[in-house]
């Protein structure tokens, strides 16, 4: 779905969102208040200017507009791929945007995200995944990486590994699995305007996600290995 | 010397801790093992490639993991990453000193796709809730297959990383941007160009490790023993502060260093006047010269 496409169908009461190279950014109106806006589209690959910018909007909400919930809209194709943001360390770029908003829901800020086209690998669990519930159109796909990539690096043949992402749980890209492994709260269909007021008002700051995944069936080892170390003599 | 590269998770944890001190949580004999290999066929492992637990460091208690970077890498799966959670949430319902991780991984475990990417999620942010609570997160870095992916980032959400030079810290690794974008954008045979990229030093020079050791256990030792006071209280939790002074540390960077190609050309850029030479340097000739020549690069731009 396009940027445009989606912000009016969430704001319906108005928004100021616009794009700059890929990344988005703006208020908008969420049943009579206002939210901040930030995300990505066109799949962005997340170098680390973009992941400066979103880090400085974050940053600037946090200091100016305290509390004000947040909204990150994702689209990316994951962390881009070159030498020269290795070698400046993307790694802690990407890292420095994850604690922004974590530093944000921190100090009480209600974090919402929703997939609405692609997320993937560290591009997602820097963005989408650290918000206090993470939402997904139902079109929408999220994968750890290409699969050329990840056969060369598991050993598995890539015939075997398509084969698996058609429908394996574990392998398909679709954002059903990852609602089951608790890792999508839900999937936003008909009115989004609607179920984004009711997510705002239902979030809560702690990581639920390992109990919902074995709620959920799609993830029956995470919960009880955490319990079992806390448990531990 | 006692090499940590060379040293399996267990050894580093036993030289890490106080003699004899180390108590393991879901040991092996428990068989508590990955639920999603055996669809590929491949080998499980019976801690699923990480060892926590609890001991003693110089007479503090802390609580401990080591990823084995002889099983797959020491990558996150679901059962792997439910333990670092575990142990992070111990960590502060217990208010012990600190959590040191002994990281050594390639990220995601893609054997477990999804179920390894939430995992790794939910490492990251059990290490920010840790340093909410006030415990310190301290990582050491120097396996022999680094620190990568997702757990690249995890490292740089913790308070302190120590790192030998032989340790490399980075997000793709060079065969993933190599399949991804070609041989010309960067060649993974080319191990000097590797290292020159990710490893210890670079990392040191750029600020991205805060310590950097000889590859010996207790050197290892000794800098996370220092690591715990070196997080003052006040500085353990996230702080708008300190986010402001990291954005305003990586603007600098991309400014300074956006245009560059190669790590060499950046190094002379902050002060060191022979970039050949870094390579040959042991740990502490090294730290003496960084400091020496980042003091005069200082020194002279307050000149001029």
């Amino acid at each position: 779905m396009e940027w445009q496409q989606l912000a009016a169908a969430l704001f319906p009461a108005g928004h100021t969102v616009t794009e700059t190279d890929h990344f988005l950014s703006g208020s908008a109106q969420v049943d009579g208040h206002t939210i901040a806006v930030i995300g990505t589209t066109n799949h962005a690959p997340i170098g680390i200017e973009i992941a400066l910018a979103q880090a400085q909007t974050i940053l600037t909400i946090v200091r100016e507009q305290p509390q004000r919930p947040i909204l990150i809209l994702v689209d990316t194709q994951g962390q881009r791929l070159r030498h020269r943001d290795e070698m400046l360390g993307i790694n802690s770029y990407m890292a420095h945007l994850g604690k922004c908003i974590e530093l944000a829901r921190c100090r009480g800020h209600k974090v919402i995200a929703l997939v609405y086209d692609q997320a993937l690998s560290g591009g997602f669990i820097t963005s989408g995944m650290m918000a206090d519930a993470c939402y997904a159109l139902p079109e929408s796909t999220i994968r750890v990486m290409g699969l050329p990539a990840m056969a060369r690096i598991t050993k598995v043949p890539l015939e075997r590994l398509t084969e698996l992402a058609k429908d394996n749980p574990v392998f398909a890209p679709g954002p059903d699995n990852y609602l089951r492994m608790g890792g999508i709260e839900a999937i936003w269909e008909g009115d989004l305007a609607q179920q984004l007021v009711e997510a705002l008002a239902n979030a809560n700051g702690s990581d639920r996600r390992a109990a919902l995944g074995l709620a959920r069936g799609g993830r029956l080892l995470a919960q009880p290995v955490i319990e079992a170390v806390l448990r531990a003599a | 010397m006692n090499s940590y590269l060379e040293a399996n998770a267990r050894e580093r944890l036993r030289h890490l801790l106080d003699r004899q001190s180390f108590n393991e949580f879901l040991p092996p004999s428990q068989r508590i093992v990955s639920p999603h290999l055996a669809q590929l066929d491949a080998p499980v492992a019976f801690d699923d490639g990480v060892i926590i637990g609890q001991g003693f460091l110089h007479g503090q208690r802390v609580l401990a993991a080591a990823q084995e970077g002889g099983f797959m890498g020491g990558a996150v799966g679901e059962v792997h990453g439910a333990k670092l959670v575990g142990l992070l949430q111990r960590a502060v319902t217990e208010q012990v000193v600190a959590v040191i991780l002994l990281l050594e991984t390639g990220g995601v475990r893609l054997h477990e796709a999804n179920a390894g990417l939430i995992a790794v999620s939910e490492v990251m942010r059990a290490v920010l809730q840790t340093r909410a609570a006030g415990v310190p997160v301290i990582v050491l870095i120097g396996g022999s297959n680094g620190c990568f992916g997702g757990m690249g980032i995890v490292a740089r959400c913790a308070n302190f990383i120590v790192m030998s030079e032989e340790g490399r810290l980075a997000m793709s690794g060079p065969e993933v941007i190599e399949t991804a974008s070609g041989v010309e954008e960067f060649d993974a045979r080319d191990r000097a160009l590797v290292w020159r990229t990710t490893g210890g030093k670079h990392r040191y020079l750029l600020g991205d490790c805060q310590a950097i050791v000889a590859d010996d256990m207790d050197a290892f030792r000794q800098a996370a023993s220092a690591a715990i006071p070196a997080c003052p209280a006040a500085g353990v939790p996230l702080t708008l502060a300190e986010l402001e002074a990291e954005q305003a540390m990586l603007a600098a960077r991309l400014q300074d260093f956006g245009t560059q190609t190669e790590p060499m050309d950046i190094w002379r850029r902050i002060g060191i006047e022979d970039p050949h030479l870094v390579p040959m340097l042991e740990a502490t000739e090294f730290t003496r010269l960084v400091s020496n020549s980042v003091a005069r690069a200082a020194a002279q731009q307050g000149v001029s």
